[in-house]
Parts: structure tokens; sequence; C-alpha cells
């Protein structure tokens, strides 16, 4: 077997960082440096699959030991394949778009050490997010009560993402990768309602009165 | 059947053992019986609080382990006879709690007992879900102080997710206790207000404990401060404390610095 285990390894602390990282976005293996056997190779993407990390081809294999969905994508032969890529980053995405898979509302504070995770929406806090614990959705980040921990917004890849709370007293802040610190943030934001948006890749806060 | 308390807090040192030790007597100086059970395995301290240090036969391990029966490890109070306590083993680390075991020895104290109290071990490790585990109530002790409060808003969650009460989907009651309250550094600005802990915390509160020398005294003496020094601010906090746990409506009030007139005046002509 080739040394994929420690690679898998790096791979699960990369996603364990970035619990966002894989969600929604398709991967094509290339496994033409491994040179795996048959077996091999549909181990690797069985040890994929269960990481819930969407493999839509592979290449560098002989392709009739692959599944005909997983076909290569071309390698320079001939390819009629269409892929169908829902919820890629797609540019110039609208920013209604985020909200329109289908919100979470937690009813309850987000307590210090808990992460709220909702790859496919908004997620609508109505209380607290405590110093400690984490919202991360795919669309925006929507706190009612005082938001003292992290949240971050269009962590699947939507740049118009939006993070609004009633009292701003964040740890850290984030939209589609970019972030802002607490040692960052304006002193005058802290206590406020706030909406932070991205504006050419930089965070950008407005008091809401 | 009785009501099981777990008193508990995440961060070590802000006074669980101590709250459990006086709010075990408070419950029990009106007559209710108590069983205060020891989960801190390994580091046991409310033997001694409760000055029964010398009197431990068989603990909480021997017990689950079928080495002793429950009725021979309870060791009874001599100042209060309705309340008992169940020490924890020094010997022992916290592996030596089974969850059967628990929930066995939990079970007939509940049918036994008015008021099971747990005193959790500090951390949110195992020791501290065990101690939470089968409880009906939870008290979460908070020193007024920032890595206190954050603690304890983590072990707000693990009570929410862990115990076997929530499991089922139904609600369990929490009650915040601040300890250590010091009016004087409150009046300074040098501790968080009580307002923000609980807005932090958003639990009710039961109680404010303030920072006094007769609770280190009674600790010291191995007596629960209720019984020690009934008079001082700390005992009457925890029998008001006690008090409300029973259902009772008793008014709060928010230390504060107690200054003579007199006082004043004299210190000011000098």
């Amino acid at each position: 077997m080739p040394p994929v285990a420690g690679w898998l390894d790096d791979l699960d602390a990369v996603a364990r960082q970035s619990l966002a990282f894989f969600a929604n976005r398709p991967v094509v293996l290339n496994l033409a440096r491994l040179a795996p056997d048959r077996n091999e190779t549909n181990a690797i993407i069985d040890a994929l699959k269960i990481r819930n990390i969407r493999v839509i081809a592979v290449e560098g294999v002989d392709p009739a030991w692959l599944d005909p969905s997983l076909a290569p994508l071309g390698s320079g032969k001939e390819s009629g394949k269409v892929v169908d890529f829902p919820g890629a980053r797609a540019p110039a995405q609208p920013r209604a778009a985020a909200s329109s898979r289908g919100s979470s509302i937690i009813d309850r504070p987000v307590r210090s050490g808990q992460t709220i995770f909702h790859p496919e929406g908004d997620v609508i806090v109505l209380g607290s997010v405590s110093s400690g614990a984490e919202v991360i959705a795919g669309g925006s980040v929507h706190v009612y009560g005082t938001l003292r921990g992290r949240a971050l917004a269009g962590a699947t890849g939507n740049p118009g993402a939006l993070i609004f709370c009633r009292k701003f007293q964040a740890e850290l802040v984030s939209i589609d990768g970019s972030y802002m610190t607490a040692e960052q943030t304006p002193p005058d934001l802290i206590g406020k309602p706030v909406q932070i948006r991205l504006k050419n890749d930089a965070i950008v806060t407005d008091i809401l009165d | 059947m009785g009501t099981v308390i777990v008193v508990t807090s995440g961060k070590g040192g802000v006074g669980k053992t101590t709250s459990s030790a006086a709010i075990g007597a408070a419950l029990a100086q009106t007559g209710d019986s108590v069983a205060l059970v020891d989960f801190d395995v390994g580091l046991r301290n409310l033997d001694l609080v409760l000055g029964a240090e010398r009197r431990v036969v068989y603990d909480f391990v021997n017990v689950i382990q079928g080495q002793a029966k429950l009725s021979q490890a309870l060791i009874r109070d001599k100042r209060i006879e309705t309340l008992h306590l169940l020490a924890a083993s020094q010997t022992r680390d916290k592996d030596a709690l089974t969850e059967e075991g628990v929930e066995d020895v939990v079970g007939s104290l509940r049918e036994t007992f008015d008021w099971v109290i747990c005193d959790s071990p500090a951390g949110i490790e195992r020791g501290a879900i065990l101690a939470m585990r089968h409880a009906d109530m939870a008290i979460v002790v908070t020193n007024p102080e920032v890595s206190s409060v954050r603690d304890s808003d983590r072990i707000i969650g693990l009570l929410d997710a862990r115990t076997r009460r929530t499991e089922q989907g139904e609600a369990m009651e929490k009650h915040v206790l601040i300890t250590r309250f010091d009016p004087t550094r409150a009046a300074r600005g040098d501790m968080l207000a009580i307002d923000d802990v609980l807005e932090i915390l958003s639990l009710p509160l039961i109680g404010i404990v303030p920072e006094s020398q007769s609770v280190l005294k009674a600790s010291n003496i191995g007596m629960p401060v209720v019984l020690a020094d009934p008079s001082s601010d700390s005992a009457r906090a925890y029998a008001d404390a006690a008090r409300r746990i029973k259902g009772e409506s008793v008014d709060l009030a928010v230390p504060t610095v107690r200054r003579s007139l007199f006082g004043g005046l004299f210190r000011r002509a000098a």
C-alpha cells in the first residue's frame, strides 16, 4: 500500500481546523504519481468517501477500475463528462443566494466550547454566542444576543455572506476566509449592533442603529 | 423519590466542595435527609470539610466494586443527624467509577434521601460527566472573574448535552451560585459585575456568597460554615440558597461594603 495513511492524517488535521474546508467542494483525485493497484485505488476513494469528501473524478489510474461516475475529466483524451457543481464557489454569486438554501435557527445560547456548523445556509441564533463558542455558516450569521465568540459566515465559499449581531464583542469574525480578530476591531464597535460584510476581500464593519 | 443535585463549575478552586458541604448542611438543618457524594476520586476533600476524615472506612469505589454495602459506607454526621456522606476514594483514580456503578449508587440514594448532592471534580472529563449524569438539578458555582465564568459556560453546555435528563428531552433546572464575591473589589470595578455574570451565563441566580474568613476557618476546622459561624454573611447566603432550592422565595441582595457612620467619622477625625 502506498503511504497514504500519513496523508489522510494530514487531511483530517486540515478538516479539523477548517470544518467547512471540503463541504460542497467537488474534488478531482490524481493518483498518477502514487501508481496504486485496483484495490488500493478503491481503498483511497472509500477513505475519502467516509470523510464526506466528494470525489467527482479520478485521474491517473485505469478508468476500467472505476465506477463510471468517477471517470477521468479529460487528461487530454476526449471526454463528454458534464459535472454538476451544486453549491460550489461561483463567481459573483448574488448576495441573497446564501440564505435561499434553508436556515438553521438556534433558540438557546451557544455556550463556550460548542460549535454550530451549518454549511447549507444561514444560522440564526436567538440568544448569545459565548466567548469560546463558534458559529459557522455557509450563508450569513445572525445573532440576536451578544456575539462574544467567533462567527464564520460564507464558510463554504460565499463572499456575499454577512454577519449581524445586536451587541458586538466578538473574538473573531470571518467571511469567506477573510477575518478580523478582536485586536483588529475598531473600539467604537464594541457593544454596538453591527453588520459585517466583505468588500474587495476585506472585512468592512457598519454600526446599525 | 429525592432530588439529585450536581454542584459543578468546570474550573477548580471556585468553591464547589465548600458549597456542597454548606448547602447540604443547610438543607439537612431544615429536617430533610441529605446524602453528600464526593465524586472527586483521587483528590477527596469533602470528608475534610465535614470533619469526617477519620471516620471513613468504606468509600464510593468500594461500594461500586461490591466490597461494601452502601449502608456501610455512608457516614452520618455527628452534629446534624439527617446529613450523610459517601466519601471518595483517595487511593484510586476516576476510572474506578463505572457508568453502571454510579447509576446504581445514585439510584439507591435517591430512593432513601430527600436530597442527593453530587460534589463534582473540576474539569470537563469523565469524573465531571459522571457526577452530572443523573442530576435533576445543577448548581453551577462561579467566581465573578472571566476564566471562571467561561468555564462555567462550558459546563452548562455539557449539562445541556450529557445528562440523562436532557438526553431524554426533559428540562434540567440549572442555577448559578456566585462565590468568593468581594464587595470592596466589586465597588472598585476590579471584578465582573453580578449582572454581567448572569448575562453571560443566562441562568437564574440562587445565591451570592461573599468572600470571607469565616468560610476558610470553617473548612479548616472541618465544619460547614452554616454550623461553624451561622450568623456570618456567608452562612446566611448558603442558608438562603438552600431555602431557594426547596422552592421558597427569598429576597436576594447583592452584598455591599458595610461602613458604619461612626467608623467613617472616626477615621476622618484621626
